[in-house]
């Protein structure tokens, strides 16, 4: 008798519990590095993310949003990362994960997601695998394949024959080296040297003078945006690797919006390829733009705030179309296949691997009313990661 | 010849870089992990003058210098003397923890993201000498600054009664205070110089390194490498150092790319082995 009552409490109070959803806000986690060298990434994604909540509201499918910030400075160890958002998940009771500057950081949450059964929506870390390790994952960031294979191809097109590639020692490096390689030697093209600089690499001076020397068409780079992609260009520069006729191409998130004002005149004439630009001509990028210099007109916004503010965005939209449930498995079905017009230009996701398809644009540092710019002129549509290919 | 003189500039560099430390380090005894923060410091005051202020160039450096100079003698009364009977653990300790709080608070003022230098344009660019020697204008000038820095600071130590000072107040505080010598004043204005120097070599290192809160911990290691293999109490070892690791470097990267990086490392390893106390080090003299 005492059990039979017992079990129609706990039923009535099971009941309860998912009901009380409704009313209760979502809370979304954001695992972001807030300090620390990649403090400028977490900076830019909660930029994005609060500007889409400042602009579009903060209640959508009937649930008001709530934003908890963990910092995972650096960004770059897996298990303060994975730590932290267990607490989200445990203590704060989180419906949904986000954020993640970096891939480290992703690839250790993933198995978290898969376990708790929580969607997790990654609004930067750019490695290709990233979305295959958990089926709760969606991606609104850009993967490195997606930038570095479309400049291999314009520059094949674009009577560069043989190119030099330098890339750091690093994952990414690697990646972005394998793809251009791939690419640019299949539409007939010859790579004529290629280095591996050390990640931490304060002097580039011997790696330019064997540039000069191999005389290449083109210099394909790959750094981590910051000091050592101001000493390379610098540098290019100043040895006349430029005056000699070396077109030097990179993906866009060297000339990022955030950089460009340390990298002054030297970085123009760099031709890049990238998903994002301040400078990318459409009203959803004006209304974006002058929205992100009202709230924050000390910053620039760059490519790393346009997927916060994708991310949330993806966010609203599934839970309008739920009503405001976030259990991982009617999520993520809700995400797939989703399409929308970013700041960016258009963008879907993939149904298939939840990453995300969008514009890539061919663009060319230039001065622009007195600013650095990287200004569009030439783009290949709703491409794929061609990584999972 | 290009790699020769640019591994010669690229000596230079990291010798002005770690000057500062030969002199804290090195001249003081004190394992000051904190010195890439005053050069941060310098950079950042240099960007400061350059960028608000529209300071020249030139003329910003000696005000780098004294600013960070000045924020040394602070730190060295208020905290740094305090430390110097400890134990070089408890040093360490304390130093890095001194370089925390700079880069935090240089975040906090300037934001983690990368600041903006423009050198003049005579010091930018490059020109060419007959036999196929390129010189770059900047690298030239940090090797001239180097060399006079070298050579001012060793005759400083060596050839002036300061420097004199100096070395038996490090030696022996108390024979030396027993002889006369204020020995709390010879060591803040030995602090006070080596973190001028640090700020100096912080400030001219910006162009090519360039600068953002992580720089206090970036280059720790090539501080450190260079002030190792000089060999402490020196001026002449770690400009010797400098410039065989910097050349070494250079063209370690130049010839054999796929291992160039490593090659600072191996000769580190090979110098220690043959000089455990350093280059010109002085076998322990306690």
């Amino acid at each position: 008798m005492k059990l039979k009552k017992q079990l129609i409490a706990l039923t009535l109070m099971a009941t309860a519990g998912a009901c009380a959803w409704a009313a209760d806000p979502v809370k979304i986690g954001l695992v972001l590095p807030m300090s620390g060298p990649f403090a400028s990434y977490g900076k830019q994604i909660e930029h994005g993310v609060k500007l889409y909540l400042a602009t579009q509201g903060d209640t959508f499918g009937g649930r008001k949003v709530e934003l908890i910030i963990k910092d995972d400075s650096p960004g770059t160890a897996g298990d303060v990362s994975k730590r932290l958002a267990q607490e989200l998940v445990i203590k704060d009771k989180v419906d949904i994960l986000a954020g993640f500057g970096l891939t480290p950081s992703a690839f250790a949450v993933a198995p978290l997601a898969t376990e708790a059964k929580k969607p997790m929506i990654v609004m930067n870390a750019a490695t290709s695998a990233v979305t295959t390790k958990s089926n709760y994952i969606v991606r609104t960031s850009m993967t490195l394949p997606q930038n570095s294979a479309p400049i291999a191809s314009w520059a094949a097109k674009n009577k560069i024959k043989k190119v030099f590639t330098l890339v750091a020692d690093y994952g990414p490096g690697h990646d972005a080296e394998g793809q251009f390689k791939k690419t640019f030697t299949a539409a007939g093209g010859t790579i004529v040297g290629e280095v591996r600089a050390p990640v931490k690499n304060p002097d580039f001076a011997p790696f330019l003078q064997k540039i000069k020397d191999t005389k290449p068409d083109a210099v394909f780079l790959f750094l981590p945006p910051g000091g050592e992609t101001i000493a390379f260009m610098k540098g290019f520069k100043e040895r006349g690797l430029s005056a000699a006729g070396i077109q030097l191409i990179s993906t866009g998130d060297l000339p990022d919006e955030d950089i460009l004002e340390a990298l002054g005149d030297s970085a123009l004439g760099l031709i890049t390829s990238f998903h994002y630009s301040e400078a990318h001509k459409s009203p959803e990028n004006k209304a974006y733009t002058d929205a992100y210099y009202k709230a924050y007109p000390k910053d620039r916004p760059n490519f790393m705030s346009v997927g916060g503010y994708d991310g949330m965005r993806l966010i609203a939209e599934v839970l309008k179309k739920t009503n405001g449930n976030t259990d991982a498995d009617k999520f993520i079905e809700a995400a797939r296949g989703m399409k929308w017009t970013s700041p960016r230009g258009p963008v879907s996701i993939d149904p298939a691997t939840r990453d995300i398809v969008q514009n890539i644009y061919i663009r060319k540092t230039e001065k622009v009313g007195g600013k650095l710019q990287n200004v569009e002129f030439d783009h290949i549509a709703d491409f794929k990661d061609p990584g999972k290919q | 010849m290009t790699v020769v003189f640019d591994g010669v500039a690229y000596g230079l560099l990291l010798f002005l870089i770690s000057v500062g430390l030969s002199v804290t380090l090195g001249l003081m005894n004190f394992v000051n992990l904190a010195h890439g923060a005053f050069a941060m410091l310098g950079g950042y005051v240099c960007v400061l003058l350059l960028d608000r202020f529209g300071v020249p160039f030139l003329a910003a450096l000696p005000l780098v210098a004294l600013a960070s100079a000045l924020v040394g003698v602070l730190l060295e009364r208020t905290l740094y003397r305090r430390l110097y009977g400890a134990s070089h653990l408890d040093q360490v300790l304390f130093s890095i923890g001194l370089v925390f709080v700079a880069m935090s608070t240089a975040h906090f003022f300037f934001g983690a993201q990368q600041q903006p230098l423009q050198l003049p344009e005579m010091l930018s660019g490059q020109f060419h000498l007959p036999g196929g020697l390129d010189v770059g204008v900047y690298r030239l000038f940090l090797i001239v600054i180097g060399l006079v820095l070298a050579f001012a600071l060793q005759w400083m130590i060596a050839g002036t009664q300061f420097g004199a000072k100096l070395r038996a107040s490090v030696d022996n505080p108390r024979a030396a205070r027993g002889l006369g010598i204020d020995v709390d004043r010879v060591f803040v204005l030995t602090f006070a110089l080596g973190s001028g120097l640090a700020g100096l070599g912080g400030a001219l290192g910006v162009d090519m390194l360039g600068l953002d809160p992580g720089f206090a911990l970036k280059y720790i290691v090539y501080f450190l490498i260079v002030v190792a293999v000089g060999g402490s109490g020196n001026i002449k070892g770690s400009l010797v150092a400098s410039l065989i690791l910097g050349v070494c470097d250079v063209a370690g990267k130049y010839y054999i790319p796929q291992v160039g990086a490593f090659v600072i490392y191996a000769v580190m390893v090979a110098m220690l082995i043959f000089r455990p106390q350093g280059l010109f080090g002085r076998t322990a003299a306690k």
